[in-house]
């Protein structure tokens, strides 16, 4: 090892750590007793906007962030500008 | 009224047994009546770190059977004898655990001890989850390495979904116990620090004991670390930790073995 190198050397702690993050966020939406329970809401929050306004299945984005304390969700439906509406009441 | 203690964390190696035995003892120490159970049927081994091996007769699972008293399986320390050990079974399958049987033993066990003590073997399986079933305190035994921190955070998943109290709608009460910490490297950026472990498993921090020679001098004997050599970082960190399982609040430090210049010259003593 050179001396430049020993001083570019990247640091490996926080890597490990958000490998972790990403992985656990994942896992625990699995494992956490129904089977993916983010993918089943995006399921049933996009049959409820579709019967007003017609959405893509990729302009719904569902994310569900556990704390021990709170645990938040996001949802984020895009709906398509004035021009594209095509009511479908 | 009597504890049950489960200390686990779905990977193996990590100190559980190591960790049963130093918290057995320390709580021991302070006057707690204390039994340490072996839950790893098939792999014994909390009788051998605890200097027991030549004593067992009975089994937890001869006891769970019925074809034994559990009078005569318990074994009690030779040092302390508000101490004992409940061995698990070297030839018996882990099936042989039932649930029933489990909850018939504990039950016995509260009338006479204060503390009890579940060492749990490694995974998720009948073991495992019989160790933890009728848990009321769980210690989750973790090192700062990322396939423990991710077997742990699944092992805490099963505690709030698998464990009586959780089914019942209570909440077990967790407790994370870092194990082979090293400051130094943690402070190089070579290992995960104690706030990084924290903030992704979010349970409470029982205490932090330093990698340490002490731990494995203290095997090599067949004496908990916290009865070999109390005064040894790893000693003081289980005493502090017991501390705080009893309720007190103690300042989180790690502490460490002191070496003097004699001791760095001539550091490499035989246990």
């Amino acid at each position: 090892m050179n001396l430049l190198s020993f001083f570019n050397r990247r640091t490996s702690a926080p890597v490990a750590r958000e490998r972790l993050q990403i992985l656990l966020a994942h896992e625990r939406g699995i494992v956490g007793g129904k089977p993916d329970l983010v993918a089943q809401l995006r399921e049933e929050i996009l049959a409820v906007v579709r019967r007003h306004v017609m959405v893509e299945q990729d302009n719904v984005q569902v994310k569900m962030n556990r704390d021990s304390d709170i645990s938040t969700l996001e949802i984020e439906i895009e709906i398509p500008g004035p021009g594209q509406v095509a009511a479908s009441a | 009224m009597a504890k049950v203690l489960v200390v686990t964390s779905g990977k193996g190696g990590v100190g559980k047994t190591t960790s049963s035995a130093a918290l057995g003892a320390a709580l021991a120490h302070g006057g707690e009546k204390v039994v340490v159970i072996d839950f790893d049927v098939g792999l014994r081994n909390l009788d051998l770190v605890m200097g027991a091996e030549r004593r067992v007769v009975f089994d937890l699972i001869n006891v769970v059977q019925g074809d034994a008293k559990l009078n005569q399986a318990l074994i009690r320390d030779k040092r302390m004898e508000n101490l004992s050990l409940l061995p698990a079974s070297q030839t018996r399958d882990k099936d042989a655990l039932t649930e029933e049987g489990v909850a018939r033993v504990l039950n016995e066990l509260r009338e006479k001890f204060d503390w009890i003590i579940c060492d749990s073997p490694a995974g998720i399986e009948r073991g495992a989850t019989m160790a933890m079933r009728h848990a009321d305190v769980a210690v989750v035994v973790t090192n700062p390495e990322v396939s423990s921190v991710r077997d742990s955070d699944r092992i805490i998943g099963l505690l709030d979904s698998k464990t009586e109290l959780a089914e019942k709608g209570g909440r077990i009460e967790k407790h994370l116990l870092l194990t082979r910490y090293d400051p130094a490297r943690a402070e190089r950026g070579e290992m995960l620090k104690v706030d990084d472990v924290l903030e992704i498993l979010s349970i409470p921090l029982i205490g932090i004991i330093p990698e340490s020679e002490e731990v494995l001098r203290a095997s090599n004997v067949g004496s908990p670390v916290t009865l070999n050599n109390p005064a040894s970082a790893p000693g003081r960190a289980y005493f502090d930790a017991v501390r705080r399982l009893k309720g007190e609040t103690v300042e989180l430090t790690i502490p460490t073995d002191k070496k003097g210049l004699f001791g760095k010259l001539f550091g490499r003593r035989a246990a």
